[in-house]
């Protein structure tokens, strides 16, 4: 009895600090963002007028939210496909074929995982430089006659969002590759070796041995992608546009804090927020519901 | 006949993997070679051609990005933020931890699932409402001795990085305390360990592999942190990040970028470094937690 009550001691203390902070700066300011969606607040002054769900209907009807909302669906659609396939072929490639340097390949394309975000991006404000000092244009301007005028890759409304994507898909490659690295190096050789008996292709064996069972690492990876691509698409955006040019680079996380701080308004701000997460939720839930196969075992 | 046909087809597949291998490291290296290179190029060098090698080493951009950008102090309270961080975390998550894996009372199932809840919540949805609140906490502390003590303030960020990262560093310590046999707690028992000597003497030790673990991805993910950074302490107590956002507004209206790029030397050669030293270990990890913010 005396070590059961030492014991509920001990569990509690072992507990509270982490509860505590946890508590203080995750739950309270999560409960927060829905609660501020309901008021009409400028943050600053102690003015805070409730409104009901009257910032989420205007939410509906704003037309920059709407086009934020586009360009960070065609963010993740893009992103996802272009570093997924890659990422799936290139590790394939890693872990099955007899490479030379392997292990240098491997640390090379992690690189950009560990690099800030604001790093990366002033790398790639100057790789898009729209002078002819610019990396890129450099480059393309070995290909281009004279009269030929530098591309304007953050400048120019129809590209900036595909430069973003650039930047994003170089960033996120290696980290994807590592990790289905793992799991298709845990399929035992045999199943291989008796597909190439059977007269395999290498094509053959990625779509029916590798990606199948693989299937739930995919799953998983797409959540990531999902969830992922919205939080950083954010940071992109605001470290190398901060939105422009005219808002066409816009995001949806991005519209929120230019609300809340540009525009001092908080409660919209924090609709957007609340609307973007519960929609994240859904998107994650309704593709983890999709690409749902029974599981292969080996 | 076929066989000299399936060597060449052989020999030109290894081909396109060897050029689509390298076009992909190439495209990474060349970036980030480039920034070395250009941080020790003068501000003349610029308005050639991008490609030419530096005419020979120019250190006065970093002594210009340290000084007069401030960017040693930024380094500084990257230091501090960093440190306390992970500090805080360990002292705060590792007791946690813990506990979940190996006891069983009232009310598991809810810190559980709430610690999971939170796995889920980013940091970009909640920093405006972190920032409200500590601006409010500064205006109740303002009242009382007039001096706003909460915002900017390099410690308290640090806490805010510990607070965030409680979720993902409780999950993967205490999947790791799973896996160890209760043989040591029994052990330690007999020999008239209490729960906390047990606790601090015997189970600790035994998880160092991933605390390791868990300092590498907190330590890049607190280094390398923006946006609390920015919002937090958006005048005083700027971090490093922070601090090359500036540097690249100023540089920019100044045409210096060989200070630029000296700043972009500073925030990154860090995390290279520690990257270099511990990559196997780093990518290792990953796949055990397998989680990204």
């Amino acid at each position: 009895m005396k070590r059961n009550k030492e014991k509920n001691i001990f569990v509690a203390l072992c507990l509270a600090p982490a509860l505590l902070l946890f508590t203080i700066f995750m739950v309270i300011p999560t409960l927060n963002v829905f609660y501020i969606s309901t008021l009409k607040w400028g943050g600053l002054s102690a003015n805070k007028t409730f409104v009901g769900l009257k910032n989420y209907t205007i939410l509906f009807e704003d037309m920059n939210f709407i086009a934020s909302l586009q360009n960070t669906i065609l963010i993740i659609v893009i992103v996802t496909i272009i570093t997924m396939v890659v990422s799936l072929i290139f590790a394939s490639i890693i872990v099955r074929e007899d490479i030379k340097f392997k292990n240098f390949f491997r640390v090379i394309f992690y690189i950009p995982n560990i690099l800030s975000v604001v790093v990366i991006s002033s790398i790639f404000a100057q790789i898009y430089d729209p002078s002819t000092n610019g990396l890129l244009n450099s480059i393309l301007g070995l290909f281009n006659g004279e009269g030929w005028t530098t591309i304007k890759f953050l400048g120019d409304q129809g590209i900036v969002i595909y430069a973003i994507i650039g930047a994003m898909i170089w960033q996120a490659i290696g980290y994807y590759m590592v990790m289905y690295m793992a799991s298709i190096s845990a399929i035992p050789e045999h199943l291989y070796e008796a597909a190439q008996i059977a007269g395999a292709s290498r094509f053959t064996q990625f779509t029916r041995i590798t990606i199948p069972l693989i299937w739930n690492n995919i799953r998983t990876t797409l959540t990531f992608f999902i969830i992922s691509s919205i939080n950083l698409s954010f940071l992109f955006v605001k470290v190398m546009t901060s939105g422009g040019p005219d808002g066409a680079s816009e995001t949806v996380l991005s519209y929120l804090y230019s609300q809340a701080y540009t525009n001092a308004s908080y409660g919209y701000g924090m609709a957007i927020g609340a609307v973007v997460f519960i929609l994240s939720f859904i998107l994650s839930g309704a593709i983890s519901k999709a690409t749902k196969r029974d599981v292969l075992e080996y | 006949m076929k066989k000299i046909k399936n060597m060449s087809t052989e020999k030109l597949f290894k081909f396109f993997v060897y050029s689509a291998l390298l076009t992909l490291a190439v495209s990474i290296i060349i970036p980030v070679a480039w920034v070395f290179m250009a941080s020790i190029k003068e501000n003349s060098e610029f308005y050639a051609n991008p490609w030419n090698l530096p005419m020979g080493v120019y250190f006065e951009n970093f002594k210009i990005a340290f000084i007069e950008a401030k960017m040693g102090e930024y380094f500084m309270n990257s230091v501090i933020a960093t440190t306390i961080g992970l500090v805080v975390l360990l002292l705060v998550a590792l007791p946690a931890a813990y506990v979940l894996a190996r006891f069983n009372f009232k009310g598991k199932k809810f810190v559980d699932g709430m610690l999971m809840a939170g796995l889920f919540v980013n940091v970009n949805y909640i920093v405006v409402p972190i920032f409200l609140m500590l601006l409010g906490a500064d205006n109740m502390i303002y009242d009382l001795i007039e001096q706003e003590l909460v915002l900017n303030n390099i410690f308290v960020l640090g806490i805010v990085y510990a607070a965030t990262a409680i979720p993902f560093t409780v999950y993967l310590l205490s999947s790791f305390f799973r896996t160890l046999p209760k043989a040591y707690e029994e052990a330690a028992e007999i020999d008239g360990c209490g729960y906390f000597k047990t606790m601090t003497k015997v189970m600790i030790p035994l998880a160092m592999p991933s605390i390791v673990t868990v300092l590498l991805f907190n330590f890049l993910a607190f280094w390398n942190e923006y946006i609390l950074a920015l919002t937090l302490n958006p005048s005083s107590g700027k971090t490093l990040p922070v601090g090359l956002m500036s540097l690249m507004q100023a540089s920019r209206g100044k045409a210096e970028y060989g200070v630029l790029y000296a700043g972009l030397v500073i925030v990154m050669l860090p995390t290279l470094i520690l990257y270099i030293l511990v990559q196997k270990k780093l990518t290792q990890g990953m796949t055990m937690g397998g989680l990204k913010d």
